[in-house]
């Protein structure tokens, strides 16, 4: 049972955000965040344009995940994280690359494209930028 | 405008109930409220539930429900608004009493969870309360969502461990004697700091448990007042939004929604938190519980833990909190858990409670949790006598 839709559709539409953080900006309030949006949710704006976001941030919080979800089973135990930007924009990703007790707050990371989910028995891939340890600057 | 009184309430045990389907828990707790009620008729049915089309492949539920309580013909709606679902449904039915559209309308809320019987299945079900796109696409369960904002908050005050076992001990200790509560059986610190971790820092211990169970209760515009001449009314009632992902919100730790449904439902009502004598939140992971209990004003932001550290939310203590358990230990049928709480507390200010009557208290509040907070709805009833 999936709790999605192992179709390619889905994946073709959010590729923009998932491969090259393409999110949005307020030039109201200043507030972005992914995916694109028409209507900020901070301030109620609709002035706003598609931004791309920086690729390598800091991890604010995370969390081990021992209990998957279906599609998921495979990488457990891995992290999950709130990741500041370098332009502070809060985004929600995957860790890769790391093993999960070597995490920690305000650790540097960059994104990765990665392997997120199969649909289903040789259904379609959906891929998407993982955040790994930054190695060097 | 209208007043909404609650006449009738019923419920089923909750648990892995593996001879009930969907249709038996809504029928059986329908059909309960409504001779409690004493009507054999309503003018509409709103049946509250969250996953029946992923969990049991069936939607349009309320023609369902409606169809199996033998109601033929009466406008019936399906509410959902995730963990909020029951709550929401109650709302509905009372705007539409408040509305003069009807005068009699029942409410069901319903979840069948354990026919999935793998856990990944129930966990990408519940994690459809997340968004879908940008926190469920990188394996987001919604375990962990609520683990980010449990780090955060035991970061922001500085709480140990422990801190965190309180709800749950108490939950259980609660729920020992409730019969139709799912997990029957104290727990003790030891066994709570022992306990796995699902999605660090949260344990097993933390979390509400998967089941079945089906909850319901009959409103109406005109009030009935039992054989010692008390009567309950839902005199204040609030639903509020906030984002739907945790990463756009400005503060983890600040559920801003569950805010302004308890301000919402608190002005309407003509109350203060400091009015309120009972109350049930939903405590599905101890620290929701604990932001919960902040978000309705009753503590200090961080000071949740020793509230019922203290004591001081047991049955016999100054404000009790979920006197039968809670979603921890009573159990968490997820679109019928508002429900749950709404007839608890119900039962609570009917001094009808059994076992789990908490002194006699007038006035109380429920608190029903969607999403990480993304859809709350606050519930006020109030004891006429």
């Amino acid at each position: 049972m999936w709790a999605f839709n192992p179709s390619i559709p889905p994946i073709k539409r959010e590729m923009p955000s998932r491969y090259r953080l393409e999110g949005f900006e307020c030039h109201d309030c200043g507030f972005r965040s992914l995916p694109p949006r028409q209507v900020c949710p901070r301030c109620g704006s609709r002035n706003v344009s598609r931004v791309r976001l920086p690729r390598r941030g800091r991890v604010l919080q995370h969390t081990v995940v021992h209990s998957a979800p279906r599609g998921y089973e495979f990488y457990t135990p891995y992290v999950l994280a709130l990741i500041e930007l370098e332009d502070g924009t809060r985004i929600f990703s995957q860790l890769t690359d790391v093993d999960p007790e070597e995490v920690t707050q305000g650790m540097e990371v960059e994104a990765v494209l990665r392997k997120v989910r199969v649909g289903g028995h040789g259904g379609p891939v959906a891929y998407g930028l993982k955040f790994r340890p930054v190695l060097e600057r | 405008m209208r007043e909404v009184y609650v006449i009738g309430s019923g419920l089923t045990k909750i648990g892995n109930l593996w001879d009930k389907g969907l249709r038996d828990l809504a029928v059986e707790a329908g059909l309960a409220a409504m001779e409690e009620a004493g009507v054999d008729s309503v003018d509409a049915v709103f049946v509250g539930n969250m996953m029946s089309g992923i969990l049991n492949a069936q939607e349009n539920l309320g023609a369902y429900v409606a169809d199996y309580l033998g109601l033929p013909g009466i406008p019936a709606f399906k509410v959902e608004a995730a963990c909020a679902s029951g709550g929401a449904a109650v709302v509905s039915a009372a705007m539409a009493i408040k509305s003069g559209l009807f005068d009699r309308v029942l409410v069901v809320g319903v979840e069948k969870m354990s026919d999935m019987t793998a856990t990944e299945d129930v966990t990408s079900a519940l994690a459809t309360a997340s968004e879908a796109d940008y926190e469920m696409f990188w394996g987001a369960s919604f375990v962990s969502l609520n683990a980010l904002i449990m780090r955060a908050y035991a970061q922001r005050y500085g709480l140990r461990e422990e801190d965190f076992g309180w709800m749950p001990i108490l939950m259980h200790k609660n729920a020992s004697d409730v019969p139709y509560a799912q997990l029957r059986f104290p727990i003790t610190m030891e066994a709570y700091l022992s306990s796995p971790k699902i999605a660090d820092p949260i344990k097993l211990l933390d979390s509400a448990p998967m089941g079945d169970g089906s909850a319901a209760a009959v409103l109406s515009a005109s009030e009935r007042r039992d054989g010692e001449g008390i009567s309950v009314a839902l005199v204040g009632f609030g639903s509020a939004t906030d984002t739907m992902a945790l990463y756009t919100r400005e503060d983890l730790v600040e559920l801003k929604g569950a805010k302004l449904a308890a301000k919402r439902a608190m002005e309407m009502a003509g109350v203060t938190p400091r009015d309120l004598q009972v109350l049930e939140v939903h405590d599905a992971f101890s620290v929701m519980g604990y932001l919960n209990l902040e978000a309705l004003g009753v503590v200090e932001p961080g000071k949740a833990s020793r509230l019922i550290e203290s004591g001081d939310a047991d049955r016999s203590g100054s404000l009790p909190v979920n006197p039968e358990g809670g979603l921890k230990a009573r159990g968490h049928p997820v679109g019928a858990t508002g429900v749950y709480q709404f007839v608890e507390l119900y039962r609570q200010l009917s001094g009808r409670a059994g076992p789990a009557q908490a002194g006699s208290p007038e006035l109380g509040a429920a608190m029903n949790v969607g999403g990480t907070g993304s859809n709350v709805v606050v519930t006020i009833l109030r004891r006429v006598s």
